[in-house]
């Protein structure tokens, strides 16, 4: 294959993995923004949104089914979490980053418990190749790009349009004057507790006929959330979604021409060099 | 504070290195090798505390640092041939020079800024040891062979358990005594002062960039020299310490011990040690612990085990 053809491989796997990266990233983002609060533990939601999938469809056959039953879970998994430990330390933001570690830490072990040390696959719910005159690619991992590029815009949609997403960002804006005018603050903290680890239970779902199932592949999915939601300005949806795809498709452009632990270096250091420079991202709002 | 309790401070200190010292004539094999890789990990947490607990700075790539110090001394003593001492030198020069990188590109954050840009780091560092494996040997890691130190004339090899166990103990009581004189000096109260509040103490015409990147290199120099030591006693260098593991350890044994407390780190790093030990013996997800008690503790026991006593019990506790 020449330069040109391999480039388009480049950017079509960046493509689709900013679309799910982006979809992760949201999640955390939107943790961060509403509840003010680093969710370390936002990884092993997206592990368990693939994990569950696994479960859903080995017992019933129906992806479909999968794909709704791991946000369904992972959701009530969170709303438990914040309700048992979240909320009774008031979301401190320090002891809300030691209590997400160690939730880090029980998620992962108890998978790797009851699941065990296994990466196992699920079969793509459709299969098709799509014939590009260079090489055929996985039609699955187009389905996958349409899906999460929907459910990027359902969200965007919700939170711009829908009653609680003005609860959500009025609570984003300040906390404190959203109560005055009778948001239920704790409730929506919750809530978006709850969507933002749903939202990393749709993408692991939607990744796992691509990558299998594994108790450990949260960690790569929480470090790449941070790069992005931190170059795109620590709650600033906008900034999440141009980052995800500055981090995607380079991410994917250097996997292809070099090396997967090499993009993810290049990643990394971007990311501390961006906030070194500008510490509050490329479309952070001033710190408060 | 009263001279009364300033010399009752020093001598609990040293009460305690005493008794370190004088365990290892009575303490089974098992424990007694366990003891001196407690002590090891226990001056990794001491450098810890000097930053979170009293600057008030929560860094999650700390096992860079340590890390760094393993490499400056293993890499130094495989490829050019240098002996302990200078090994030791260079792992507390790299733990300090990336300590240095660590503080220049943490200037500007704040908060939760300050913990991601260090992570990041970190597993930037960690993905470069994996990447080039040739010389780091990545993953496998290198072993190193024959290291001894000569005291009086006599060849003590490192591998002797009770050479290891008395190394182990100078190190660590090395690093203990400097946060001791630390947190006793002025700058340790002005670092008090920025973990309190860090405008306020700009106002009172501090520069609070600086103090904070000196405490940044404090602590990088003792997770250097105790990553370095781990290196020589144990002889071995792998990319496993630099992973992000090594990085939460140091923030549970400060926490679970008492963060702000002189001797917190050692109790944390103690118990915590042996649950872990005792946990896999019986179980592959011995990490679950891990989860377990850091949760528990931030909803039960926020100020640690020492933290408590000094609550409840002795107010002059540093």
């Amino acid at each position: 294959m020449s330069l040109g053809p391999h480039l388009f491989l480049a950017l079509l796997e960046g493509t689709v993995g900013a679309l799910v990266l982006a979809l992760t990233a949201l999640g955390l983002s939107l943790v961060f923004g509403v509840m003010r609060i680093v969710n370390v533990a936002h990884g092993e939601f997206f592990m368990l949104g693939a994990v569950v999938t696994w479960y859903v469809s080995a017992t019933t056959g129906s992806f479909l089914l999968a794909l709704l039953a791991a946000p369904a879970v992972v959701g009530a998994v969170a709303v438990l979490a914040d309700r048992l430990v979240l909320g009774r330390i008031g979301y401190e933001p320090e002891s809300t980053i030691v209590a997400t570690i160690g939730l880090l830490y029980i998620l992962q072990e108890l998978v790797l418990t009851v699941y065990g040390p296994y990466a196992r696959p699920v079969p793509a719910p459709v299969y098709f190749r799509v014939a590009f005159p260079w090489f055929g690619y996985s039609g699955y991992k187009l389905v996958v790009a349409a899906v999460a590029a929907a459910l990027l815009a359902a969200t965007w949609i919700a939170l711009s349009r829908t009653r609680l997403g003005l609860y959500m960002r009025a609570t984003q804006q300040d906390r404190e004057i959203a109560q005055a005018f009778a948001v239920p603050v704790n409730r929506v903290y919750t809530l978006a507790f709850g969507v933002g680890a749903g939202l990393a239970a749709v993408a692991g779902a939607l990744i796992v006929p691509v990558q299998q199932a594994h108790y450990l592949m949260g960690l790569d999915a929480l470090l790449l959330s941070f790069v992005v939601v931190i170059l795109g300005g620590l709650g600033s949806l906008r900034g999440t979604l141009v980052a995800a795809f500055l981090v995607g498709v380079s991410d994917g452009v250097i996997s292809v021409f070099f090396s997967p632990t090499l993009a993810k270096i290049v990643a990394t250091l971007l990311v501390a060099l961006v906030l070194a420079v500008r510490g509050r991202g490329l479309f952070g709002e001033a710190a408060a | 504070m009263r001279g009364g309790d300033r010399s009752r401070v020093l001598a609990l200190h040293l009460a305690v290195i005493g008794l370190l010292a004088g365990l290892q004539l009575v303490l089974p094999p098992f424990h007694h090798g366990m003891l001196a890789r407690i002590m090891v990990l226990a001056a990794y947490a001491v450098g810890y505390n000097v930053l979170l607990g009293y600057t008030g700075l929560m860094s999650l790539g700390h096992a860079m640092l340590f890390a760094a110090g393993m490499y400056g001394t293993g890499l130094t003593i495989r490829h050019l041939g240098f002996g302990v001492a200078a090994g030791l030198l260079s792992g507390a020069l790299a733990g300090l020079a990336a300590a240095g990188l660590v503080g220049v590109m943490t200037r500007r954050t704040t908060g939760p800024a300050f913990l991601i840009v260090t992570m990041m780091l970190a597993q930037a560092f960690y993905l470069a040891t994996l990447y080039w494996n040739d010389i780091t040997g990545g993953d496998q890691g290198f072993i190193l062979t024959g290291l001894h130190i000569e005291v009086a004339g006599l060849r003590l090899p490192l591998a002797d358990p009770a050479v290891k166990y008395n190394v182990a103990l100078v190190v660590f009581a090395a690093c203990l005594l400097v946060s001791l004189w630390i947190t006793r000096s002025p700058l340790g109260r002005v670092l008090v002062a920025v973990r309190e509040n860090e405008e306020r103490t700009r106002l009172l015409g501090y520069d609070t960039s600086r103090y904070r990147l000196l405490a940044v290199l404090v602590s990088g120099l003792l997770a250097g020299v105790a990553g370095s030591a781990y290196t020589l006693l144990f002889s071995y260098v792998g990319s496993t310490f630099a992973g992000i593991l090594y990085s939460i350890y140091p923030l549970l044994w400060t926490l679970l011990g008492g963060a702000g407390t002189v001797l917190g780190p050692l109790v944390g790093t103690l118990v915590m040690t042996y649950v872990v030990d005792i946990t896999s013996g019986f179980t592959t997800a011995y990490l679950l612990v891990v989860g377990a008690v850091l949760v528990g503790m931030i909803l039960w026991a926020p100020a640690g085990i020492v933290g408590g006593i000094r609550a409840r019990w002795a107010a002059w506790l540093p």
